[in-house]
């Protein structure tokens, strides 16, 4: 009996032992580039991890420096992911909601064309989307990039979204419709308050794209105060040669952190959301 | 138009036939003969534009896809001074041309649609009945064709910023648009039919590259996959096992990871693992251990790449993962240790199918998109280091990566483009087969 005890102590001990080590491995760069956000000079090498002295000097050169426009790169990012996700949250649903509830004929091509498209690699399409842009005018604007992004949104979205719209029990569109409702009442007041795990879900990964999306914008937008913070971030790092690491470590902590609360906090949603397409494989 | 012979049918008869072929005519006309002048207007308005615009694009659309050009821009003595002239842009004529094809289909597709209500609505009028008022048409659509409505806006966002964007690139793999000998405006393209293919597949120069940078990447999806999925399990093994405490903060620290946006936390990666500055090497430099060159040496690249690959990928995997767990029924282990099974063996019997069976599809998925991780090879390598055998690409290229470089850095748009349709034929056949095996699509119907 003592022998099953000890060996149970010995697996607990080392399964605590694995999990702090992982627990490290995880924090760690965040950790890490926490700190060199603070660190005094402009330099990647650093004796220390937790730096000698601390300053803010990195984040407010960020804001105040001409050469890095961080607020309006800041600003713009946050106008461009929010009208993008309003538009691509809306266009996913209005898809997901017609081919989930209703039967119609080209229902199934339609649904198999979307899987398809979805195979292509995505930049596969950028030189004709830039030539296209160029027709309309809208290159270097923000009006663009959003329409790029909500348009492309149904793809990746839609068969999430259905995923979870089938669970959706359609006895309560049925008994709506009885007492009168039309299908934009059913959408309004049965669809929409029951989906909303799912609508954050979206929402979410509708709005951290454009932060972290540098393909496409570096493509659309090319003048610097037009910019969004993935393509400046992504310039700090790769343009000049003296690479300034410390200003790119405040920018990152300032672009990350609002994103990982976001995550944090929407956890279970996220879990539910990931699973809605899964569950019935 | 099948004449019933009758002969008080006849005039009723002729209701269909008539504004189905007023309609063909032009527009609209039928409607307005079936005495729904709304409907009819807004037909005849839409056939006007297209009439409008079709007069002045068509014909160089034809022309546009058939030549792709005839007169490249040269130089010409005006008054004894060179000057410029601007000849055909190929690639501006192929978009147009293109632009102008799918347009037409579209307007096909609403004269078809209409000729069809034109019959049916005589034919309704033939049975005595009222032909539809507006009001009634409008509250008819939102009925019975509220699918179709709803899809109209999300389905031309789709036409033209994915399929047009498509069959553009495909129909350049055909031509031999790239640099130097063939960039527009000074030099026109032309097709080339499947000579960019042979290149690519046969010509030493070329295939060299290609079967290279095609084995490192599916090396790299079976690897990367692999190794996110069952280092994934292991972790959700080892909290949601028996007696560890404090799930939740272990579940929600080990999740950071997932939780930085990716474009950071790779380009954090690249600048720690930097081979003369980075902590990493730095700390093994305390140990007494020399510096690894993680991402300048071709092997230890490949390395790197997949270890920090773990790093971001272990977490989602361990999400879900550890929701299919606790979907487990309890009295499925209690069965397994009445029968006396090891903690092992309830792994093994227990645990392992079922967990597999519920996260395939996921991992086929993963699969696919690992073939297509742009990400996590550009942000962290580029690619580099570079590999001098190779035609533009480097030892850490997949193929998605050494599309982007031939497309934006080299201008090699007609290999690209042959590129991309392969990487599309690879990823098809694993998601079509991934896709058959999902019973939910042809089940659908059957769960509620």
């Amino acid at each position: 009996m003592s022998g099953r005890k000890i060996a149970n102590l010995l697996r607990l001990s080392v399964s605590y032992i694995v999990l702090i080590g992982l627990a490290i491995t995880a924090l760690y760069p965040a950790l890490w580039i926490l700190l060199a956000s603070f660190r005094p000079g402009k330099s990647l090498y650093s004796k220390t991890l937790i730096p000698e002295h601390f300053t803010f000097a990195h984040y407010t050169e960020l804001f105040t420096s001409p050469v890095y426009m961080f607020g309006t790169w800041y600003a713009n990012t946050l106008k461009i992911a929010i009208c993008s996700m309003l538009i691509g949250v809306v266009l996913t649903l209005l898809t997901s909601y017609a081919v989930s509830r209703f039967r119609f004929k080209a229902r199934k091509t339609a649904l198999s064309t979307v899987l398809i498209l979805g195979m292509f690699p995505g930049f596969m399409s950028m030189i004709a989307i830039y030539l296209l842009l160029k027709e309309f005018h809208l290159l270097d604007t923000h009006l663009a990039l959003i329409i790029v992004y909500a348009a492309g949104a149904p793809l990746g979205g839609t068969f999430i979204a259905k995923g979870f719209l089938d669970t959706i029990p359609r006895s309560l569109d049925e008994a709506a419709r009885i007492d009168g409702a039309s299908n934009f009442g059913i959408f309004m007041r049965i669809i929409l308050p029951l989906s909303r795990p799912m609508i954050t879900y979206m929402a979410l990964t509708q709005f951290v794209g454009p932060w972290v999306d540098f393909i496409f914008a570096r493509l659309i937008l090319r003048s610097k105060e037009n910019w969004t913070v993935a393509v400046g971030m992504w310039d700090m790092v790769n343009g000049n040669q003296n690479t300034n690491f410390t200003l790119f470590a405040a920018g990152a902590v300032l672009i990350a952190v609002p994103i990982m609360i976001l995550f944090i906090f929407l956890q279970r949603l996220l879990v539910d959301g990931l699973t809605a397409g899964a569950s019935k494989g | 138009m099948v004449s019933r012979g009758e002969e008080n049918g006849r005039e009723m008869q002729q209701h269909r036939t008539r504004a189905a072929i007023l309609s063909t005519l032009f527009m609209g006309l039928g409607q307005i003969y079936n005495r729904q002048f709304i409907k009819g207007l807004i037909f005849l308005a839409v056939e006007a534009i297209a009439l409008f615009y079709f007069i002045e694009n068509l014909g160089r659309a034809v022309w546009g896809t058939l030549s792709l050009g005839d007169t490249p821009s040269r130089l010409k003595k005006v008054n004894g001074i060179a000057k410029m002239v601007t000849g055909d842009h190929s690639i501006y004529i192929l978009i147009q041309s293109l632009i102008t094809i799918l347009i037409l289909i579209l307007v096909l597709i609403a004269w078809y649609m209409n000729i069809k209500d034109a019959y049916k609505i005589g034919a309704e009028r033939e049975a005595g009945l009222q032909a539809n008022s507006f009001p009634k048409t409008v509250r008819y659509i939102l009925d019975y064709k509220f699918a179709q409505t709803f899809l109209i806006l999300p389905g031309i966002g789709i036409l033209f910023f994915t399929v047009m964007p498509i069959i553009f690139m495909i129909m350049l793999a055909f031509t031999n648009y790239s640099a130097p000998d063939h960039m527009p405006p000074a030099k026109l393209v032309d097709w080339v039919g499947f000579e960019t293919f042979r290149n690519l597949l046969v010509l030493k120069t070329w295939s060299h590259t290609f079967y290279g940078v095609l084995t490192w990447t599916i090396v790299w999806a079976v690897l990367s996959t692999i190794t996110t999925y069952f280092g994934g399990l292991l972790v959700a093994l080892l909290i949601s096992q028996k007696g560890i405490r404090f799930k939740g903060v272990w579940r929600a620290i080990l999740i950071v990871p997932y939780a930085i946006p990716q474009l950071i936390s790779l380009l954090l990666m690249r600048n720690l693992f930097n081979g003369q500055f980075g902590p990493i090497n730095q700390y093994l430099g305390y140990f007494g251990l020399g510096g690894l060159p993680w991402l300048t040496d071709p092997m230890w690249a490949k390395v790197t790449v997949i270890v920090v690959n773990m790093w971001v990928g272990i977490p989602v995997s361990m999400l879900l993962i550890m929701g299919v767990l606790t979907t487990i029924p309890r009295d499925m282990y209690e069965a397994a240790e009445v029968d006396g099974a090891t903690a092992y063996q309830k792994f093994k019997i227990v645990t392992l199918p079922l967990v597999l069976f519920s996260t395939a599809p996921t991992l086929i998925t993963q699969f696919a998109g690992n073939i297509n991780n742009f990400n996590a090879i550009f942000l962290l390598t580029a690619g580099n280091p570079v590999n001098g055998d190779y035609q533009y690409a480097g030892s850490t290229d997949l193929l998605v990566t050494w599309l982007y470089k031939l497309t934006l850095d080299q201008n090699k748009y007609s290999m690209a483009s042959a590129i991309g349709i392969i990487i599309f034929v690879i990823i098809a056949s694993f998601s079509l087969y991934n896709y058959r095996r999902t019973k939910s699509f042809k089940e659908e119907d059957m769960i509620q």
